[in-house]
């Protein structure tokens, strides 16, 4: 048994409504409690901010894509490089860090579980390999299955059973944690160099629409019972007059689940583009977080782009071949044989681009115009918009309007009249930003009944100890103090182990991953159905047998078994 | 009995429905794989157990004894390199980084003699490729280029490209043109539609020549570019322009032929370009199982595919500099260990002699060309024959490796995890 005592913390809990109240947190065994004995050991939290550990609910760190990413960029893997210290492995990268890079940086940051934004079932060991390597967070793996033949079948034989059955194969094959749809369609068009330009344009070949994929996609994650909703990357990505696909495709998205979303959009940014072209592109905020402010169905993540070199990479192919198009940079792309597509390439968002400043004004503007925080989550779609490590400056521009204001005048003089930015009053609160941290999170990922994301008895002891009072800064004024606290905690406690301390990772890692098993009956089981069997044995390129993915690649895994209405 | 559905370990294609026939502790059948895969799983020459070089021959040595003498010829070491790599799996692959940071160390894997110039082309230019699937359900042109698969990858046009069938198509061959790019007439250039015959060392002008008819700009292109005519190269560009779905997979005659990573360079931005018609894509056909692995394990611990020097704390890396037929051939290195490959058989000679002038230490489960290089040898179990674990195919498909038979050998990880910690009780104390 062990006991752990965090004293004098100035709590944020949103899930359990605790707004900075100074209290102790007793710990047992990795959990929350009443009580611990005398014998524990004992933390001195100093009256600083604590909060649950964070979650990142969309990050790209770990898989076949990601580690192409670092493969083709010596360059940055030298732009940023610790050696060997204590317990801490060699880390090189800066936008694309090497495993042990990101949990050591997520982990000194206060973050304890991230989930992959995209792992393509193929390719899956992949991903857990890596998993294991990344050892201070827990993980969960998005499964990609918008260009999955099975599933586009099913969709067209309006079999949503089937399609649910086929998603329930395949994260028990996988390892998966949920349903991801990255340009539901497009990346099966990708296969042939197309791409779909409306959610009603039809698959080549499999006469389906996007809208169809991703309202059969819902219906059957419904059925599941899975804990996440759909976890959605629209259509046309990035594309100037975008904003109507994000609406209409909001506009298709039933309410049915009461304890969360039933959608999640994620990096809305870089699907709130009005205007034409690139020279009359503006912004759509307004219109976006209208919808959304309008349908609790539905949860986003900002997309938050920041200056700087970056590294895009995503499974939606068409859409990095037109990005390589435009910037003539290296482009890599690697398609995934009846699953889906991906594509990488590096960018530099500069405050000198128009677009790039519109864009930057875009994400804010979705976080502050939309009224709940738990529907608009901090996120860069790391590392599209810009690698993790930039989390801290955003918090600090959603709390200070002065600093929103600072940096403003720095950009392209025409930003002003794409973006409503200036005219925001809105500053974030302590509160507002836990939950867009942490208990959002939590909540939308269907977690918190896993214990994350908030600090109630029974919860891991994921904690978080940020060197801020926050009754002694004004964070309107005092941004730099809000964003140099969170850049480092004084202590990361993972499952009751401090982890990190004052920017130092001191222990080896011992993460778990979670992922879903649910259940279905056997009639309805894809293993039996012959068809389905007949055409993974002549289309796929490994056998049936070979692709699950084995107990061993989970050191610590954690099933959740669902009971849906299947 | 029979094993159904068995991991082929040989070359990068990784067959994975291969029937293996097992009789006690032996591979007695091996039905669906090539000649190469057969020949690897009924294989002999295993070394029984360690061996230590005396001056008159070899003395057997206990795994003990050959471990604690392998870390302490390590720690003592200025300049270590740690080699091979691609013949086991990932989880010996990890350790071997874990190790050569430890020491301050220099780690690098076969592609160094390999397609290293394709991992420096892509860091310039990227890479469009696709797994083996896509090509086996699309493709409608295949090109193979500097590489002669009927004899070194056996199986790959038959599980993925030429003679595969695929969803879009069904008939195989019939759907599909084949062109061979080479300097000589191969087993390979037989079956194709279109047989490309070029001068040694033209890759890169005919590549170019091809760039240049498939941007608009053909005028440019002279009667003959490296003994192609003007008139083939016109009616390939027009066949790639037209394809649905084109793959492009080369191999060391482009990699390791005069112009080197730059005639990749240019393969990948001849592919770039044709995207702009159509949808092509092109994959370096990688030899050993597993060396695949090998750069992604590197690559997600250490930032680098290979040649990963630890020697400044950080990891560092300069192909040329870091890489390990250099660090041989300068006479810097002044120990090593090689695990999973053979460089007696494939490195220069300068670098082999080198070898042998150092304490080196094999782990490898035969007696090869680096055998009498050595001082140590430590055999181990064989990756996907008695030892599973995971391996790379050359398109990035991980898969698991079986073991179809148990033996008394140790597995190299094993091996290498007590080296690893003996170096830290060295280091330690």
């Amino acid at each position: 048994m062990t006991e752990l005592l965090v004293k004098n913390a100035c709590v944020i809990d949103p899930l359990n409504g605790i707004l900075l109240e100074t209290m102790d947190i007793p710990v047992r065994d990795g959990k929350i409690v009443s009580s611990v004995s005398s014998a524990a050991d004992v933390i001195d939290a100093r009256g600083c901010l604590t909060l649950p550990g964070g979650i990142d609910s969309h990050s790209h760190v770990c898989g076949t894509k990601v580690n192409f990413g670092r493969y083709m960029s010596p360059e940055d893997m030298r732009a940023g490089r610790t050696a060997r210290r204590g317990k801490m492995h060699v880390t090189s990268g800066y936008y694309v860090p090497t495993t042990f890079g990101n949990s050591y940086r997520y982990s000194t940051m206060g973050y304890t579980t991230v989930l992959e934004g995209a792992m393509a079932p193929l390719e899956a060991r992949h991903t857990h390999e890596e998993f294991t390597a990344t050892p201070h967070q827990d993980m969960l793996a998005n499964t990609l299955f918008d260009g999955n033949w099975a599933i586009m079948e099913s969709v067209r034989e309006r079999d949503f059973k089937k399609t649910a059955a086929i998603v329930a194969w395949t994260l028990a094959a996988v390892k998966g944690y949920s349903i991801k749809l990255t340009n539901p369609g497009g990346t099966e068009a990708w296969g042939w160099g197309d791409d779909l330009s409306s959610i009603h344009d039809p698959v080549p070949n499999f006469n389906v629409t996007p809208a169809e994929i991703i309202a059969a996609m819902i219906e059957a994650n419904e059925l599941l019972g899975l804990p996440h909703s759909v976890h959605l990357h629209c259509n046309n990505l990035g594309k100037p007059g975008n904003y109507r696909t994000t609406l209409e495709t909001f506009d298709l998205v039933p309410d049915k689940n009461n304890a969360r979303q039933t959608l999640y959009a994620t990096h809305v940014q870089f699907h709130a583009y009005g205007g034409t072209t690139w020279r009359d592109i503006n912004s759509k905020a307004e219109e976006i977080t209208r919808s959304v402010n309008a349908k609790p169905q539905i949860v986003m993540d900002m997309g938050q782009i920041m200056f700087g070199r970056t590294m895009t990479m995503t499974a939606d192919g068409p859409m990095e071949f037109n990005l390589y198009c435009l910037h003539h940079n290296k482009w890599s792309n690697h398609d995934v044989e009846l699953e889906t597509g991906s594509g990488i390439i590096p960018v530099l968002y500069s405050k000198k681009s128009l677009v790039n400043c519109v864009m930057w004004a875009i994400g804010l503007e979705l976080a502050l115009l939309t009224k709940d925080p738990y529907q608009c989550l901090l996120a860069t779609d790391n590392p599209n918009g810009a690698p993790f490590v930039k989390y801290p400056e955003i918090i600090g521009l959603l709390m200070s309007r002065r600093y929103r204001d600072e940096e403003f005048a720095t950009l392209h003089e025409g930003t002003g009249q794409r973006t409503a930015i200036a005219s925001i009053d809105r500053e974030m609160d302590w509160n507002e930003i836990a939950v867009m941290t942490r208990a959002g999170q939590a909540k939308a990922l269907g977690m918190a009944a896993q214990g994350k994301g908030h600090l109630g008895e029974g919860a891991e002891a994921d904690i978080a100890i940020y060197p801020i009072r926050c009754h002694a800064v004004d964070p309107a004024t005092e941004y730099r103090k809000v964003v140099e606290g969170f850049q480092k905690t004084m202590f990361t406690i993972k499952r009751g182990r401090v982890v990190a301390r004052d920017g130092e990772v001191i222990v080896e890692g011992a993460n778990s991953t979670f992922w879903v098993n649910p259940s279905v009956p056997e009639d309805l089981s894809v293993r039996n159905d012959p068809e389905f069997v007949r055409k993974f044995r002549e289309y796929y390129t490994v056998r049936m047998d070979n692709y699950p993915v084995q107990d061993v690649y989970l050191p610590r895994g954690k099933c959740i078994r669902t009971e849906g209405a299947l | 009995m029979i094993i159904k559905d068995v991991v082929c370990p040989f070359c990068g294609c990784l067959c994975d429905d291969l029937d293996v026939e097992v009789e006690g502790q032996k591979v007695i059948k091996v039905q669906n794989g090539c000649a190469l895969a057969e020949a690897k799983f009924t294989g002999s020459g295993r070394l029984p157990a360690p061996i230590r070089r005396t001056p008159t021959g070899w003395d057997d040595v206990s795994y003990d004894d050959a471990i604690r003498e392998t870390a302490e010829i390590l720690v003592a070491a200025d300049r270590p390199l740690l080699y091979g790599w691609s013949s086991t799996h990932g989880d010996a692959q990890s350790m071997g980084v874990h190790i050569a940071e430890l020491i301050g160390g220099v780690i690098d894997n076969t592609s160094t003699v390999c397609h290293g110039p394709s991992i420096l082309a892509i860091q310039e230019v990227g890479h469009p490729g696709c797994t083996l699937g896509q090509v086996k359900n699309r493709a409608d042109v295949i090109v193979y280029w500097g590489c002669n698969p009927t004899e070194a990858h056996p199986r790959h046009m038959s599980r993925y490209t030429t003679f595969a069938t695929g969803f879009f198509v069904p008939e195989a061959q019939k759907d599909r043109t084949v062109i061979v790019v080479d300097t000589r007439r191969t087993e390979s250039a037989e079956i194709a539609d279109e047989f490309i015959r070029i001068e040694r060392g033209g890759d890169y002008e005919v590549l170019s020549a091809l760039r240049a008819i498939v941007r608009g700009k053909g005028n440019v292109v002279p009667k003959m570019v490296a003994g192609v005519s003007r008139e083939q190269l016109f009616r390939v560009a027009e066949i790639c322009k037209k394809a649905k779905f084109g793959a492009i997979f080369f191999g060391l005659g482009l990699t390791m032929s005069a112009g080197k990573y730059k005639n990749v360079r240019n393969a990948i931005e001849l592919t770039d370009e044709l995207n702009r018609h159509t949808k092509f894509t092109i994959s370096p056909l990688r030899g050993h199982g597993n060396v695949y692995g090998s750069n992604e394990v590197f690559t997600w611990i250490t930032g680098y595919p290979y040649a990963v020097d630890f020697s400044r704390g950080i990891a560092f890396y300069n192909p040329g500099e870091t890489t390990a037929v250099d660090i041989l051939r300068r006479g810097e290195c002044d120990a090593a260990l090689i695990v999973a490959s053979d460089p007696g058989a494939h490195f220069p000679h300068a670098a082999a002699a080198h070898l042998a002038k150092i304490p080196t230490v094999l782990i490898d489960p035969h007696m090869t060309a680096t055998t009498p290089l050595c001082r140590i040898q430590i055999p181990c179990t064989i990756a996907g024959i008695d030892a599973e674990g995971t391996a790379y195919r050359m398109d990035g498909v991980p898969i698991r490796y079986r073991k179809v038979i148990t033996s008394s050998y140790p597995d190299d990880a094993d091996i290498l995890k007590k080296i690893h910690d003996r170096i830290r009780e060295v280091q330690g104390s």
